[in-house]
């Protein structure tokens, strides 16, 4: 075996919440918590999956390295590289376009002086342009962290952006803590 | 005003809370089927209610549930499909957050009819807070004694979990959220065999949208009969619609199919027609794969005749002239409305949500995503149109899973039936809107 990484672990509180959802699997399909493991994970070692910490999980999960590679490049709210301390993610998709999301987007990287992908060089910003959220009919709509932000307007959109510069909000959070 | 089986007392903001939810008459399906009704009793139920699938393909529920394998030796599950990443859909969304105990309900029940005793709430992984909606309903539920062990001491036992997904809308379709449920990249499998016969850890598995399960507490409760008797023809029972767009009421409505789509379209009671000051141009009627239709082929058929929202009329016409209902998500256009900027971004969405496996899935969206932008931004030429229409047709059947017809139809539909508007974009180099 390669030498283990010993200065990544889970909180124990976290790890507790890890067990319990690995339980939740048949015997033998421990795998199956792969995706809400790596949801706990990325939320709790700064918003992104390094190496690291993906050898970390496939470690806990009696997985190849490869095995949890593969599948935290697949699906698209796994951040392979760091990101910013709140991620901004904007709805793009056609309903969403049709009544103001482009104004929005616009707005956001004039506002913060990026592109859509970038992040502010504070690093407290990162911008993302996503498809549907599943909230076409109060468009527009953007998804910070575990909340829904939905009828956006450039003003409504302003008054958030303050509110986190205040308040330093993460947008790591734990999808299973409120 | 229709009838409402899965919004009747939305309205109540407390009717997350189990307490509340039985006192709207909550969980009374449950001792009903424990203790008089055998699981093969409830699937005939299902089966003549006429109930159809409504994820999006229409399948009839009982049928889907007549196929299990019960010669198997394996455990069954049952797989609840809340992915709800159809663009132009947001109803199942609304239904886990309002009134979770409805979709945990019609799965114990379900799970009693296909003998499972596990069963798994498939979310998509952006709905963390619906997640924790859902597992708070839960809890509540095997506090009560609704989940566990020997339920209402009928002897079955059941347990139910909720498993996010993380931002794909292939695991949607029902072989791929297997494969992702099973901790794996969300790739379609070739079928057969069909999960009713290999599913979930190769078991027999059922995989039932949200909005479907929902409604068996219903059927269970008031008879087959009298769910036949809403809706019409082999179009029973009532529908969410989510409606978005260039509507002065966007939202969610449960119907009961067989309102015309003028109706719906034009009534307060609805969508309360197209904004101010403006004109129906375009409706995408079932989610964003299904073909888009001018407003004079929406409202009436090719034939004339009022357009339902049923399965069968909005299919009226084949591809020529109709579309489908698909998963009821409705989006409305009016006259300001780019068709080809609009095609252009389910284009982008389609290239962007393919799973790679299949050629002309994956080169075939990425191509007509970058000749649309020609047409959108200038550069393209007179022989596009026919090169668009010749790649929908290579991609149409030759793959995997629908996705790749879920790409192509939107593109062909779009070229059908505005074509002059593609021309128009040809002649002046780009977009002339706004
Ligand atoms: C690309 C693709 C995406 C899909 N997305 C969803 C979805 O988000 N939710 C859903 O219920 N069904 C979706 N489906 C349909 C499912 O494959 C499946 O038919 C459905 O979950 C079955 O449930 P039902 O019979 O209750 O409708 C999708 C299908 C395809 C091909
Ligand atoms: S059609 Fe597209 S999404 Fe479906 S399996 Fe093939 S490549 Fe994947
Ligand atoms: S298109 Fe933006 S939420 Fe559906």
């Amino acid at each position: 075996m390669e030498q283990k990484n010993t200065t990544i672990s889970f909180s124990p509180d976290s790890l507790e919440l890890v067990n319990k959802i690995i339980k939740r699997y048949p015997e033998g399909k421990e795998r199956s918590a792969l995706l809400p493991i790596l949801h706990i994970a990325q939320a709790e070692f700064g918003g992104w999956l390094s190496p690291e910490v993906m050898d970390y999980v496939a470690d806990l999960l009696h997985l190849l390295p490869i095995e949890v590679y593969e599948v935290a490049t697949f699906y698209s709210m796994f951040n392979l590289e760091p990101v910013g301390e709140c991620v901004i993610e904007v709805c793009q998709t056609g309903p969403c376009m049709l009544n103001g999301a482009g104004e929005i987007i616009k707005h956001l990287e004039k506002k913060f002086n990026i592109k859509v992908g970038e992040t502010t060089p504070d690093g407290k910003f990162t911008l993302r342009a996503v498809e549907c959220l599943a909230a076409c009919g109060t468009a527009p709509v953007m998804k910070v962290g575990t909340e829904y932000h939905e009828n956006l307007t450039t003003e409504k959109v302003d008054e958030l952006v303050n509110h986190w510069c205040k308040c330093g909000k993460m947008s790591h959070l734990n999808p299973y803590q409120e | 005003m229709g009838k409402k089986i899965l919004t009747e007392h939305i309205s109540d903001p407390n009717l997350h809370k189990l307490e509340v939810y039985q006192q709207h008459g909550g969980y009374a399906s449950l001792e009903k089927a424990l203790k008089k009704m055998t699981p093969d009793e409830i699937v005939e139920e299902v089966k003549k209610s006429g109930l159809r699938g409504r994820g999006g393909a229409g399948f009839p529920t009982g049928m889907k549930w007549g196929f299990i394998d019960k010669k198997s030796d394996n455990p069954h599950y049952l797989v609840c499909n809340a992915d709800e990443g159809e663009p132009g859909t947001f109803k199942d969304r609304y239904l886990m957050q309002c009134n979770p105990h409805a979709l945990i309900e019609g799965m114990i029940l379900a799970s009693y009819a296909l003998n499972a005793n596990k069963a798994y709430i498939y979310i998509r992984g952006e709905l963390y807070y619906v997640l924790r909606i859902l597992e708070k309903a839960i809890a509540e539920a095997y506090a009560k004694g609704f989940l566990g062990e020997n339920i209402l001491g009928s002897g079955f036992s059941l347990d139910l979990y909720v498993h996010p997904g993380a931002g794909a809308y292939i695991c949607g379709e029902e072989t791929a959220l297997i494969e992702s449920l099973e901790g794996k990249r969300g790739n379609p499998r070739l079928k057969p065999p069909f999960p009713a016969v290999s599913g979930l850890y190769n078991c027999p598995t059922v995989v039932n949208n949200v909005e479907t399960l929902a409604t068996i507490p219903w059927i269970v409760n008031h008879g087959s009969e009298e769910y036949a008797k809403i809706g019409i023809g082999r179009s029973t029972g009532t529908k969410l619609i989510s409606a978005s767009g260039h509507i002065n009421h966007p939202g969610i409505y449960e119907i009961e199919l067989g309102v015309t789509v003028d109706e719906f379209l034009n009534s307060d009671q609805y969508c309360g027609g197209v904004r101010e000051g403006h004109s129906l141009k375009a409706v995408i009627a079932g989610g964003s794969s299904v073909p888009v239709l001018p407003a004079d082929l929406i409202l009436k058929t090719k034939a004339g005749e009022d357009r339902l929202m049923t399965y069968e009329s909005l299919s009226d016409g084949g591809f020529e002239s109709g579309t489908m209902l698909g998963s009821g998500g409705f989006i409305v256009m009016d006259e300001t409305t780019c068709i080809v900027r609009n095609t252009m971004n389910f284009a982008r969405f389609y290239r962007h949500e393919s799973c790679g496996q299949c050629s002309p899935c994956r080169e075939g969206t990425s191509w007509m995503e970058k000749i649309l932008a020609r047409f959108e931004y200038g550069g393209a030429q007179a022989e596009d149109i026919e090169l668009l229409v010749d790649i929908s047709k290579n991609i149409e059947g030759n793959t995997i899973c629908p996705l790749g017809d879920a790409a192509a139809w939107p593109v062909a539909s779009a070229i059908r039936h505005f074509r002059d508007e593609f021309e128009e974009h040809i002649r002046r180099n780009g977009c002339y809107f706004e």
